[in-house]
């Protein structure tokens, strides 16, 4: 049977291997696409982990997401820093991270935050913070910077760098004469921490040390061993992670954070507002799954056609098969298995092709794109785009295998 | 027990009024040889999908080896022809693109046989077919003719058929070929007693055989047809 079918194909191999060339460039792509697809959905919701409520100043759950965790936009508000203590006071909170934003450094974020974060901010599957170099910082003027930031501006350990008020490539003003030390650098985790540098809140105060109505005001500006350095305290935060001891706590917590007395505040769970936040940015993806199936749909079709055209020159070879006892049954298995074991082989053959592609330029991507990529799909939703290309591929061929069945039901017994 | 018993067989082509044959009596006895004579048209090649059963009459009882074909499901009669019928067509015989063994093998699949009683038959047949046993390994369209046609009596042959069906197997053969071809099947007499049907236009052939039938005359439909000229 296999050997029938395979010696078959290999007689008509022209017409056979371009229809199998066609087939697993598209099966490619639709893995591909769909691994894509997966990888940045899951790299994209696992953005955050771990962390039970995100509060900021009274806004969409979206726009706090998207200022906080993907440092996109602005704050409309701040919140002040007695409802910090409060909040991070409450029993059910086993840790608060404070952020602080609002300022940038030759396009990459500044975010002002405390040790918490180094500890308590995962990403992905509960993944901690590691640091490539050097340690998490100690002193007011010490920086951390995420891979990409050292990366693209080409910063090393012990670097002095200078951080500007406002948010921009190039301020009007920088800090010349109060730079931060670079005190240690972030690992890649394909997030936003990765575009992001790092200090802390007190760090942030002195920044902003010397600025009166948005003007800089040279003889007020400190000077490194200025002793109000020592003596700053913030009295904002932009937004504010919570950690709680039981996860059945949060939503009490979440409501009574929503009717906070004192401000108004948000609180929101960030994995809802991710998802949520995924549904918009997703009807992308569903796009270009969507054509990836309209390729592979054309490539099964023209397999459908091959083995139709082929019918003609193959007459005389069903027709044998029947005169030297072959059940009809026979011819119409004989060339749904041929049409199964090109898909089968064009599945394997487009995973492979896109596990070669994803293995060469994985490394280029995560640089480049801050994109980590599995080199093996393995996501339910490829094995069931291939199970249905094979699935689809056995229904096509139904065509000319059908026509070839009832061709060989009732014919004279003749081989010319 | 006669292996072919026909009697008051009618076959009409699916939408055609006139039936293409029509036979009131034939019948060939077991390891009779029998040349049946009859020109292209003349339903020959019905009268052989008849016997093979491929297709099947709308009226009359046509038996072989004492089995009703028509009142055989498809299936058992796809099997049936399998295991009892031997056929040798003028070309196309074999598969081409599968070995002289796959050729082979394929009866077994089609036969239920098990694959090793074909394929330890395979190189005495192709010997005693004066073919060499290498050939077994060559794809069939590497084959000359004449090697095809005698693989063909060895595909027909390995299954011990009951009869063997022969349609013009020698008008693709020049004359020497054509002449031990001809030797060559009725040597096969030796090795098998099968009842044998040879139908071909070409009288000169007809020496080799015990019987000679002239399908015009068996014919009634044909006979019929030429009247109303």
């Amino acid at each position: 049977m296999f050997e029938v079918a395979f010696s078959s194909l290999w007689s008509r191999r022209g017409s056979v291997l371009l229809t199998l060339a066609s087939l697993t460039i598209s099966m490619a792509i639709v893995i591909g696409v769909e691994h894509v697809r997966a990888q940045a959905e899951s790299s994209f919701v696992r953005t955050v982990s771990g962390v039970d409520l995100l509060v900021g100043a009274r806004t969409s759950q979206i726009n706090l997401l998207l200022y906080s965790v993907f440092r996109i936009g602005n704050a409309t508000n701040n919140i002040s820093w007695q409802s910090y203590e409060d909040i991070s006071a409450r029993p059910e909170v086993s840790w608060s991270i404070p952020f602080s934003l609002g300022d940038s450094h030759r396009g990459f974020r500044v975010l002002g935050t405390n040790s918490q974060y180094f500890e308590h901010f995962h990403y992905g599957d509960s993944e901690a913070l590691r640091f490539a170099e050097g340690e998490a910082f100690s002193d007011v003027l010490h920086a951390v910077l995420g891979s990409e930031v050292a990366n693209a501006l080409g910063y090393e350990l012990g670097q002095e760098i200078v951080l500007s008020h406002g948010i921009g490539n190039t301020s009007f003003v920088n800090h010349e004469n109060l730079p931060f030390i670079v005190s240690g650098i972030l690992a890649p985790t394909g997030t936003p921490v990765d575009r992001t540098i790092h200090v802390s809140l007190q760090g942030i105060e002195a920044i902003h040390l010397g600025w009166q109505n948005g003007v800089q005001v040279a003889a007020l500006s400190p000077e490194r061993e200025d002793p109000r350095l020592s003596e700053l305290q913030p009295t904002q935060i932009t937004a504010l992670l919570l950690g709680l001891d039981t996860p059945m706590a949060v939503f009490g917590l979440q409501r009574a954070i929503n009717n906070y007395p004192r401000e108004p505040l948000t609180a929101i769970l960030p994995a809802v507002a991710l998802g949520e936040l995924w549904q918009i940015i997703g009807t992308l993806e569903s796009l270009l799954s969507v054509i990836s199936i309209l390729v592979l749909t054309a490539s099964l079709l023209g397999l459908s056609t091959m083995l139709l055209s082929s019918l003609r020159e193959r007459r005389r070879e069903l027709a044998l098969y029947r005169a030297i006892g072959a059940r009809p049954f026979f011819i119409l298995w004989i060339i749904e298995l041929e049409a199964l074991s090109l898909t089968v082989m064009a599945a394997v053959m487009g995973y492979l092709v896109v596990t070669a592609g994803f293995a060469v330029t994985q490394s280029w991507l995560s640089e480049n794109f801050a994109l980590v990529i599995d080199v093996w799909p393995s996501t339910a939703g490829i094995w069931l785009y291939m199970g249905g290309a094979i699935a689809a591929s056995v229904l096509l061929t139904l065509i000319p295998a059908g026509i070839a069945y009832s061709r060989s039901l009732g014919h004279a017994l003749q081989s010319s | 027990m006669s292996t072919i018993s026909i009697e008051n067989l009618r076959y009409t082509w699916p939408g055609s009024d006139d039936p293409v044959l029509d036979i009131a009596e034939f019948r060939v006895a077991q390891a009779e040889t029998v040349f049946l004579r009859g020109a292209s048209g003349s339903g020959k090649s019905t009268l052989l999908g008849l016997l093979a059963g491929t297709l099947t009459a709308q009226s009359g009882s046509l038996q072989i080896l004492g089995t009703e074909l028509a009142t055989l499901s498809p299936r058992k009669r796809d099997r049936f022809r399998a295991d009892h019928i031997g056929i040798v067509f003028q070309q196309f015989n074999l598969i081409p693109f599968l070995t002289v063994a796959g050729n082979l093998r394929l009866v077994a699949r089609f036969s239920g046989r098990p694959r090793r009683d074909i394929t330890e038959k395979s190189e005495h047949l192709l010997e005693s077919l004066n073919l060499d046993p290498a050939l077994l390994h060559r794809r069939a369209d590497r084959l000359s003719v004449g090697q095809q046609q005698r693989v063909a009596i060895a595909r027909a042959l390995i299954n011990e058929p009951e009869l063997l069906l022969a349609d013009e197997p020698t008008s693709a053969l020049d004359t020497d070929a054509r002449d031990s071809f001809m030797s060559l099947l009725l040597s096969i007499r030796d090795i098998s007693n099968c009842t044998m049907l040879f139908a071909s236009h070409d009288r000169s052939l007809a020496k080799y055989f015990d019987t000679e039938v002239e399908l015009a005359n068996l014919n009634k439909a044909q006979a019929r047809q030429v009247s109303h000229v």
